[in-house]
């Protein structure tokens, strides 16, 4: 079903009129509201009056987490605080957090948004949805669970945890919608698996989103729970879940461009990349209040097709993320900087010890790991001494990120130099 | 006295081992007595040698973590209980041992190396019973 057949299929004509008329707007709001989106503009010369439509586009500078960082924390807001109703911040990140601001209207678009993303998934009023997302700063639940309510469903607030109780009460309630992330999902299949309920649940769809996944572990989860599974995209900056989500042709995520105006550019020169071609994904929310964002630059590389979909709508769509164009790692729904990761060891020690980085997926469920090379100044004849500085080592890091991490110890020298500096971060997660 | 331990740390892989012993032959540095400390993922070396200042600035050049560490060595006599007596004497003096091994002696005493809580106290404690010391000269040059 299509929520939004007006917006969700417009011509391609009709769609640029209506983004031209609302980036001209969304273009006025920020000049005039927000101080450090008016000195960009000033410094590059420009005016509102220099943008006449969605083409001009291109003249605008663009917006970096950075630009969130340095306005901490209400900077970019474009309305008094009184018109905010609601407040998010990004995950999982210490010294880092960028923090959104919603008024009442953002946020209804918002559940407009999800609601699409629902329908998209087939869900509808007589469905009854679970939304095991994290309820809190992160956008996750909450943003699902408006869309949803928003759809008519009969809405389930799970939040995450625990496990046992989201699958009791799939079986009692007869819950036919999910939304969690990729991982979870995975999680909570396999104990399905073990307690032999398969045959007792009435899953139909789920959406799931807030970490990278592969169409292969979309297939298999399909397969496992004999339900139809749907990558579900957002990020806090633009709005949370709900930017875009794919139909039931999985042929790249639909995107709401009647809200979001994407761009693919090259993230090296910044110049747009024909259709088709990966690149990073820039948004200009076109609609938003709050916290207008303005070729926000997602730093998530993707790239593009303007082609009509067989599901009949004819919103663009991105493929399946490519990664990333910063060196962001998203961990178990989690971003984790490795900078932060280095600010942590630094902390056990005073001095950087030279480490990496290892992600992996293993059962679906990412890991981490972190290599430590044995310095003399840290070594010791004793075991004991080691597995403290072990524990240290976990503890710091899982103080600066909130995961946990496996620390190795390894011999000096062992980790991978290229060209005389250390590799980092490996990453083993095979995303394609 | 004490006497001179190298310790290296060495992962659990194939060959980490064999490429010590190695370094060491090559630098005519013969091994008096091995002990091995193990977890899941790494390994401590304990090593008694005829040099140990010269292996542990090899290794190091091999760009292995390698360290000394002061240890005792005690001769044991071998008689039903003898370990247990030297034991108590430092449980006396209140020091716990962190890690101990044998030490191979062509003769028919035997030697323990040691490693305590409090290395001074265990010193003075062993030096006041009737327990014989190992002398650096004499550990270093046995099974020569």
């Amino acid at each position: 079903m299509i929520w939004n057949e007006a917006r969700e299929c417009m011509s391609r004509d009709e769609m640029n009129n209506l983004q031209s008329a609302r980036l001209r707007k969304a273009v006025n709001r920020v000049y005039h509201n927000v101080e450090p989106y008016r000195k960009k503009m000033q410094e590059a010369g420009l005016e509102p009056g220099d943008i006449n439509g969605i083409e001009d586009i291109e003249k605008l500078p663009f917006t970096t987490k950075d630009d969130l960082r340095d306005n901490y924390p209400f900077g970019l807001f474009a309305v008094p605080l009184s018109e905010i109703v609601r407040i998010h911040a990004s995950s999982g990140t210490t010294g880092k957090a960028t923090v959104v601001g919603y008024t009442r209207k953002d946020i209804d678009v918002w559940a407009e948004c999800v609601a699409r993303c629902c329908a998209m998934a087939g869900l509808g009023r007589n469905d009854i949805i679970q939304v095991a997302y994290g309820y809190g700063l992160f956008t996750g639940g909450l943003g699902g669970h408006y869309g949803a309510e928003h759809l008519g469903a009969t809405v389930v607030p799970m939040s995450t945890g625990n496990t046992q109780k989201l699958i009791d009460m799939m079986i009692d309630f007869g819950a036919t919608g999910l939304m969690c992330t990729p991982s979870y999902l995975m999680h909570i299949a396999e104990v399905i698996e073990e307690r032999g309920l398969k045959d007792k649940i009435k899953l139909k769809a789920t959406l799931n989103g807030a970490e990278p996944w592969t169409e292969n572990m979309r297939k298999q989860i399909e397969e496992r729970l004999g339900i139809e599974a749907h990558d579900i995209y957002g990020l806090s900056e633009i709005m949370g879940p709900g930017v875009a989500t794919d139909c039931h042709f999985h042929r790249g995520l639909h995107i709401f461009e009647d809200h979001f105006y994407p761009e693919i550019v090259d993230p090296k020169t910044l110049k747009p990349v024909p259709d088709g071609e990966t690149g990073e994904l820039v948004i200009t929310t076109l609609t938003k209040e709050g916290i207008p964002m303005i070729r926000y630059r997602t730093k998530d590389l993707t790239s593009i097709t303007h082609e009509k979909c067989e599901c009949g709508r004819t919103t663009a769509r991105i493929s399946r993320f490519k990664g990333r164009s910063d060196d962001m790692l998203i961990i178990r729904g989690v971003n984790v900087f490795p900078s932060q990761v280095e600010a942590a060891l630094l902390t056990v020690d005073g001095i950087t010890p030279n480490y990496q980085i290892i992600v992996d997926r293993v059962n679906h469920q990412d890991t981490l790991a972190i290599l430590v090379e044995v310095e003399e100044r840290f070594f010791s004849d004793e075991i004991k001494e080691l597995e403290n500085l072990q524990k240290k080592i976990e503890h710091a890091v899982h103080q600066a990120i909130g995961l946990h991490a496996k620390i190795k110890l390894v011999e000096p020298k062992t980790i991978e130099r290229s060209m005389g500096k250390a590799v980092r971060v490996i990453d083993k997660r095979k995303l394609d | 006295m004490f006497i001179k331990q190298l310790t290296v740390f060495i992962e659990n892989r194939a060959g980490r081992l064999e490429q010590v012993t190695q370094i060491l032959k090559d630098n005519n540095i013969n091994i008096v007595s091995v002990s091995l400390a193990d977890t899941s993922d790494y390994g401590l070396l304990r090593l008694i040698l005829s040099d140990p200042d010269k292996a542990v600035t090899v290794l190091k050049e091999a760009g292995l973590s390698a360290m000394t560490t002061n240890v005792i060595a005690v001769k044991l006599t071998q008689h039903v209980g003898k370990l247990g007596e030297l034991l108590a004497i430092l449980s006396g003096a209140g020091v716990n041992v962190e890690y101990m091994y044998g030490l191979t002696s062509g003769d028919e005493n035997a030697s323990i190396v040691l490693k305590t809580s409090d290395q001074n106290k265990a010193l003075d404690a062993i030096t006041a019973s009737t327990f014989e010391l190992l002398t650096t000269e004499e550990t270093y040059s046995m099974n020569d």
